[in-house]
């Protein structure tokens, strides 16, 4: 009978001891955490796209709360978002500005292949096999992978070239990511004129394998009453601190690759029949 | 115990007496956590640490409180105790003083708190009567060699991913068979004369 005590006793002794040990130690070594960032977590979108800099809507979550990151870095979340975590920290809210993703090339059926493409539907794939089948080395394929990359269909593909739904696209910049030829960039969403080519090649050469692409024929820079528009390296670039929009240089562009919100996007319907059209013959021409 | 003797008692628990391959302990984490390699070191690091304070809190445990009431077939009900005890103690002060190493280890020391491999070094080091150095050594050598274990199964089940495994033996059963495999090849090992 008296082992039997002396054993409960014992074990029941070290339990209790154990157990009044961890109590006090939780108070002890009891890590504050703040309400705050459980808020702030639910508060996020949940996409982790990292597009705020951070690997995932948790971590930018204790990074505004730790680090004092600022609250309006979250793209997919904008406006509604920023003010919930301003709400949140009690701070006032600066409101992000909201960039969409753009697609910087119009080729698609108006540039000429070097090939057909019959390999698997993807852009990096594609890629691989001599730089792609476009002879343009900066064009898009138009075989989706920013579409597939875009968790928010903002993408889709037109005429072999991939083009933004600017209303749903939450500037998340995975499809930059996706893109091998490093096409798309973010660009401000109130924009309205775009330049639609990255092809760094000289007039000459561009004209005969694109029906589209930016020459560098610097008409737009002298159109342009902002100082706002500038060619280098046969390329046109804007500077959207300047741009007001006027949209001056997608009407004079003899290209038509200076996309115009208010104008239209792109070349208008029948010009870009006319234009196929013409492609359509000169690809025969070279066969 | 001197050096050598301690150098020899390690070597003895990393490679001949191999906790998971020869001795069959820690299976569960064997199999559980071998998927990748850095879980594989981040689950090993864990056991290094808390194999290396649970034998010296069980050493003092069974000397001290056990012994002095003569109650030492009750070691393993105690063990668990002290082990669970232990854990859940250093987990909270990771937590408080070391986040970076808390962020490491965290999901896996609870994970140890109930793990046979750790109550089995306990129970080894009793049986074998170490001494309190002798029992610390002992403890984080088997966990070395644990770890040793985990990293090359895991390795090993990295590669088995790309290979072309026929379809009733893919996932655990070509694990299993790689697992007899690699403890076939510790088996080796036992004709070392280190102890």
């Amino acid at each position: 009978m008296n082992e039997i005590l002396t054993a409960v006793l014992t074990i029941g002794g070290l339990g209790l001891l154990f157990g009044v040990v961890l109590a006090v130690s939780s108070k002890l070594f009891a890590v504050v955490r703040d309400e705050r960032l459980e808020l702030l977590v639910d508060a996020m979108p949940g996409a982790n796209c990292a597009a705020c800099g951070y690997s995932g809507c948790s971590l930018y979550a204790s990074a505004i709360l730790n680090e004092g990151a600022a609250i309006n870095l979250c793209p997919v979340g904008g406006d509604s978002a920023a003010e919930t975590f301003a709400a949140i920290m009690g701070v006032d809210a600066a409101k992000p500005k909201r960039v969409t993703a753009l697609v910087r090339c119009m080729g698609g059926v108006r540039a000429k292949k070097k090939f057909v493409y019959a390999g698997i539907n993807d852009c990096v794939a594609a890629a691989r096999i001599g730089g792609g089948p476009l002879e343009c080395s900066h064009g898009c394929f138009g075989l989706g992978t920013c579409a597939a990359a875009c968790r928010f269909g903002a993408i889709s593909i037109v005429d072999e070239v991939a083009v933004v739904d600017s209303e749903k696209c939450t500037g998340c910049t995975l499809c930059i990511e996706a893109c091998p030829n490093n096409i798309i960039a973010m660009s401000p969403y109130e924009a309205d004129v775009q330049i639609c080519c990255v092809s760094t090649d000289k007039g000459g050469l561009l004209r005969k394998i694109c029906e589209i692409g930016c020459v560098g024929c610097r008409m737009c820079e002298k159109v342009c009453k902002h100082d706002a528009i500038h060619v280098e390296n046969n390329l046109a670039s804007i500077d959207y601190s300047k741009c007001n929009n006027c949209g001056d240089c997608a009407e004079k562009c003899p290209r038509k690759l200076i996309s115009d919100a208010n104008f239209d996007k792109g070349p208008k319907a029948d010009d870009s029949e006319q234009i196929t059209a013409n492609s359509d013959n000169d690809m025969d021409g070279n066969e | 115990m001197t050096v050598s003797q301690l150098f020899a008692l390690s070597l003895g628990a990393i490679l001949v007496e191999n906790f998971v391959l020869v001795r069959f302990l820690g299976i569960c984490p064997f199999l559980g956590v071998s998927k990748k390699t850095d879980t594989a070191l981040g689950m090993g690091f864990s056991v290094i640490f808390v194999m290396g304070t649970a034998s010296a809190a069980t050493y003092l445990v069974n000397e001290h409180i056990l012994k002095r009431f003569d109650i030492e077939y009750m070691h393993t009900v105690a063990f668990i105790l002290v082990i669970a005890a232990l854990v859940q103690l250093v987990e909270m002060f990771l937590k408080k003083s070391a986040p970076s190493l808390h962020k490491a280890l965290g999901i896996y020391l609870p994970l140890m708190s109930t793990n046979c491999a750790v109550l089995g070094v306990a129970i080894l080091n009793t049986q074998n009567e170490f001494d309190l150095i002798g029992s610390v050594v002992y403890g984080v050598s088997a966990a070395i060699g644990f770890t040793l274990a985990l990293l090359l199964f895991a390795s090993v089940r990295e590669k088995l991913e790309f290979s072309d495994v026929p379809a009733a033996f893919q996932g655990f059963p070509i694990a299993l068979v790689t697992a007899a495999l690699i403890s076939m090849a510790f088996m080796g090992f036992s004709g070392l004369k280190v102890m």
